[in-house]
């Protein structure tokens, strides 16, 4: 029990910080594709240029993660069309319910229980991706 | 204390999503908020039937409990951290809304048009979660990512598979929002 205590921390950390941005409102999502404020951009776009110097500064000191390899973001296979299509898809849903996965969880803690609604929705068409997969063009 | 409670703002809000990254990456993890859809189908018996579900899912428990501590995390700063206030919405997306029919606009998380018993129990209401929850589902697989692997983490690390899927999620929301809520509402 007591290896996955730091990422129980981690997940409570991230989800106050989703409500208290207010990045897991529908309004906010609605707002951030109609262009009409500044919000959700900053978010977004603040969260990368952390991350770009906390990732390059990790490559340039050569830091390790616990495990002792060193410390860098997984590779995506290389592509194209399965990456916008399946990119297209996903904005769809995500204008359409205002919630991405991370969300979808963290509003079930806010008491917004028909949110597992969507939940049992993204988990069928996950399902049913996995179900086409090879049918599909990558 | 007062400015826990206030909203915050997106200076501060967007870095601690990437100190989250950050540490997932540290403890030899990833950031992949969608990966627990796979993870759940998995543990449902997906694996038994379809190829692509066929895998240690026990290796991911690690991300389920970053859920399960996610939920808590909303719990708590919905419940403890968060004076009930409205949304500051700009006052455009204020407009455009009462143009589409809704109401009590930024008065809580989720509108009530589409979240609230009620909504969920009309057709149209059901449909517009289904739909929408089914896309997001399939969309990330088949992109390999959502907005936390993508966006957060594949931007991050500068690679151009994120990149691509990043512009597709932009071209997704605006083609709804622009041209589908005007049928829709």
């Amino acid at each position: 029990m007591r290896k996955y205590l730091k990422f129980f921390l981690v997940g409570i950390f991230f989800g106050i910080v989703l409500v208290k941005s207010e990045a897991v409102s529908w309004y906010r999502i609605f707002e951030m594709f109609k262009f009409q404020s500044f919000h959700m951009y900053g978010i977004i776009g603040a969260s990368v240029v952390t991350g770009t110097i906390l990732l390059l500064l990790s490559n340039q000191l050569k830091l390790k993660n616990i495990q002792g390899n060193y410390l860098k973001a997984p590779l995506k296979e290389r592509g194209l069309i399965s990456y916008i299509i399946g990119g297209v898809i996903f904005g769809l849903g995500w204008a359409l319910c205002g919630a991405c996965p991370g969300p979808m969880y963290i509003l079930v803690g806010t008491g917004a229980f028909t949110i597992t609604i969507v939940i049992a929705a993204a988990l069928l068409g996950t399902f049913v991706y996995g179900v086409l997969k090879n049918k599909l063009p990558h | 204390m007062e400015y826990v409670l206030k909203p915050w703002p997106w200076y501060i809000s967007g870095p601690c999503i990437a100190i989250v990254m950050f540490l997932l990456l540290y403890f030899g993890r990833t950031f992949g908020m969608s990966s627990n859809l796979k993870t759940i189908c998995a543990i449902g018996g997906a694996g038994k039937k379809v190829e692509f579900f066929k895998f240690d899912w026990k290796s991911q428990t690690w991300n389920l409990v970053v859920v399960l501590g996610a939920i808590i995390g909303g719990f708590i700063a919905h419940n403890y951290l968060s004076n009930p206030i409205n949304i500051d919405l700009s006052q455009n997306t204020i407009e455009d809304l009462k143009t589409l029919g809704f109401e009590n606009i930024g008065q809580s998380l989720l509108p009530l048009e589409l979240f609230s018993w009620n909504a969920v129990f009309s057709l149209k209401g059901l449909l517009i979660l289904v739909i929408g929850g089914f896309l997001v589902g399939f969309g990330t697989r088949y992109a390999s990512g959502c907005t936390s692997g993508h966006a957060i983490t594949g931007l991050s690390s500068l690679q151009l598979p994120s990149l691509i899927a990043v512009i597709g999620f932009f071209i997704g929301g605006l083609i709804m929002v622009h041209f589908i809520y005007p049928i829709l509402f």
